[in-house]
């Protein structure tokens, strides 16, 4: 039996359909997706009273409420890379329930594409004042990709996992995202070889990019953004569409150490707290929406968050489930995810978004009744230091 | 083109890297409780104290993980062909981030939980990376 507390609802959300945008800035991507957002609610731009921020648009905090002309009660701008949105989703509910805000909205805007940002593979380096951990790393070559697959290469190592088995996640996405147009479309422009759904074969054939990762396990890098809009009880009975509560949350870090094992992630903290605060069990989660940077972030993420145990999310992600008509639960980033829908760097929001989208039964994949979903939110790097974010979702 | 180097200031790790001009690996030990610092730092991040000592490594320890690089876009890797970075665990309790040399092939020659052994690549800025090869 799910939490039936009601302290902040989502009522509000907008996906910026393009993820080729040149000529746009992401002040702009949000500045759009906020009215499009507010416009979902059926609330207006001066009902805004609470204003997060994760520094996407080169304006912070104070920029951005200037730029948008609001004058709230709450800024914050947790800034914790891709799950910056959970965290901020989990603060929001928090000053909503304490009266300090009614209306949050969260905006994302990026054109990591069309700068041709080389996140993946542009290696570390050079770059902003020194530091202990980058002084201890950039001399080494490691890009963002071979970080999250030292983790994989430790997972095989301990646990028996294979590339077949992870491949596993990048076909379940695949098949999610040819059923979404936008997904489809963000392929074809992105040059996607093939924007159709792959087998396991496929991905075991594409290229490897850091061992043991192949490039059909990697996300795409795309343009793109969003916003989110969450309201108080009270705010969300007049809304447009069917309030999607917020009923539990948990944040955590997680980060190399002397002796520490590097396949257990963020997720192992903060989705205990999530899961007492909703008061349900990962076993009752119709949809998982997992920030899918590479297909070990979902494997990892997965075990720790308690769909299976340690070491045998092989095993769970092979057997018939991830894909939305699955009996078994739960179905997996059923838009597309980041391997094949959006990707503009900072995922977390669109967890957010297709959550709610399933919520309210308007998924391109929908899963029939479904109930209970759980975003959780990576930021940072898997293998030396990062973030977890999870926020439990149910319809009424 | 060289590797990026250690920048400075940057006081926590200074010391380390000033220590490589001379091919010693130093880490930090807390003098009451014996816990192991590394990365380098001015405290111990389990308990808060600052009365630590520098302690030289014998440079010997085992695979934790690795990745083999076979794609960076950085002017100092982009030329290097495949790569092997690695996670190393010192025998005295520290992991070390670095990379793996002298196999022939990385993509098949390192396992997980391979013993390896330290050696020493000179900068022309005078400090010396920390490699490790198959011991």
């Amino acid at each position: 039996m799910a939490s039936q507390k009601r302290d902040a609802a989502i009522v509000g959300i907008y996906e910026y359909p393009k993820r080729k945008a040149p000529g746009v800035t992401p002040l702009q991507i949000k500045a759009e997706s906020a009215a499009k957002a507010l416009e979902d609610a059926g609330l207006s731009w001066k009902d805004v009273d609470g204003l997060y921020d994760a520094n996407d648009g080169a304006a912070s905090g104070l920029g951005l409420a200037e730029y948008f002309g609001f004058k709230p009660t709450v800024i914050d701008t947790t800034s914790v890379g891709g799950s910056s949105y959970e965290f901020q989703a989990s603060h929001a509910r928090r000053d909503i329930a304490a009266g300090k805000c009614k209306v949050a909205l969260l905006t994302y805007g990026s054109t990591a594409h069309s700068q041709s940002r080389a996140i993946g593979t542009g290696g570390m380096g050079g770059a902003g004042a020194p530091s202990p951990l980058s002084n201890m790393t950039d001399p080494y070559g490691i890009t963002l990709i071979a970080n999250y697959a030292m983790v994989a290469q430790r997972h095989m190592a301990m646990y028996g996992t294979t590339s077949e088995q992870l491949a596993r996640i990048s076909v379940a996405t695949r098949a999610h995202a040819v059923r979404n147009p936008e997904a489809v479309q963000a392929m074809a422009d992105l040059g996607f070889v093939g924007t159709g759904e792959i087998s396991v074969q496929d991905v075991l054939d594409s290229r490897v990019i850091a061992d043991p990762l192949h490039l059909l396990e990697c996300c795409m890098v795309s343009d793109g953004g969003g916003a989110v809009v969450i309201a108080s009880p009270e705010v969300a009975r007049g809304t447009k569409k069917k309030p999607v509560w917020i009923i539990g949350s948990g944040e955590a870090t997680k980060y190399n150490e002397n002796g520490g094992d590097l396949t257990t992630s963020a997720a192992a903290q903060s989705g205990p707290i999530a899961w007492r605060d909703a008061e349900v069990s990962a076993a009752e989660i119709d949809i998982a929406m997992i920030y899918d940077s590479f297909t070990i972030t979902v494997m990892v993420m997965l075990e720790d968050l308690g769909f299976c145990k340690k070491g045998e999310g092989g095993a769970f992600v092979s057997e018939q489930r991830l894909h939305y008509k699955s009996p078994l639960k739960p179905a997996l980033n059923t838009d597309g995810g980041g391997l094949s829908s959006n990707h503009p760097g900072m995922r977390g929001l669109f967890l957010l978004i297709e959550a709610a989208r399933q919520l309210r039964g308007e998924s391109h994949s929908q899963v029939e009744g479904a109930k209970l979903a759980v975003a959780h939110g990576n930021g940072g790097m898997l293998a030396t230091s990062h973030t977890g974010g999870t926020i439990i979702l149910a319809r009424d | 083109m060289d590797r990026p180097q250690p920048r400075f200031p940057e006081p926590d790790t200074e010391p380390f890297w000033e220590a490589t001009k001379e091919h010693k690996l130093m880490y930090q030990v807390d003098r009451k409780t014996g816990d192991v610092v590394f990365f380098p730092r001015r405290f111990n991040p389990k308990n808060g104290s600052m009365d630590l000592e520098w302690r030289e490594s014998k440079g010997l320890g085992t695979v934790y993980t690795f990745s083999v690089v076979r794609l960076n876009r950085h002017p100092s890797f982009a030329a290097l062909g495949a790569y092997a970075v690695a996670y190393v665990d010192l025998d005295e309790g520290f992991r070390i981030l670095t990379n793996i040399t002298g196999v022939a092939d990385p993509t098949t020659g390192i396992k997980v939980g391979q013993r390896v052994k330290l050696k020493w690549e000179d900068q022309s800025t005078g400090y010396a990376m920390p490699l490790f090869e198959p011991a």
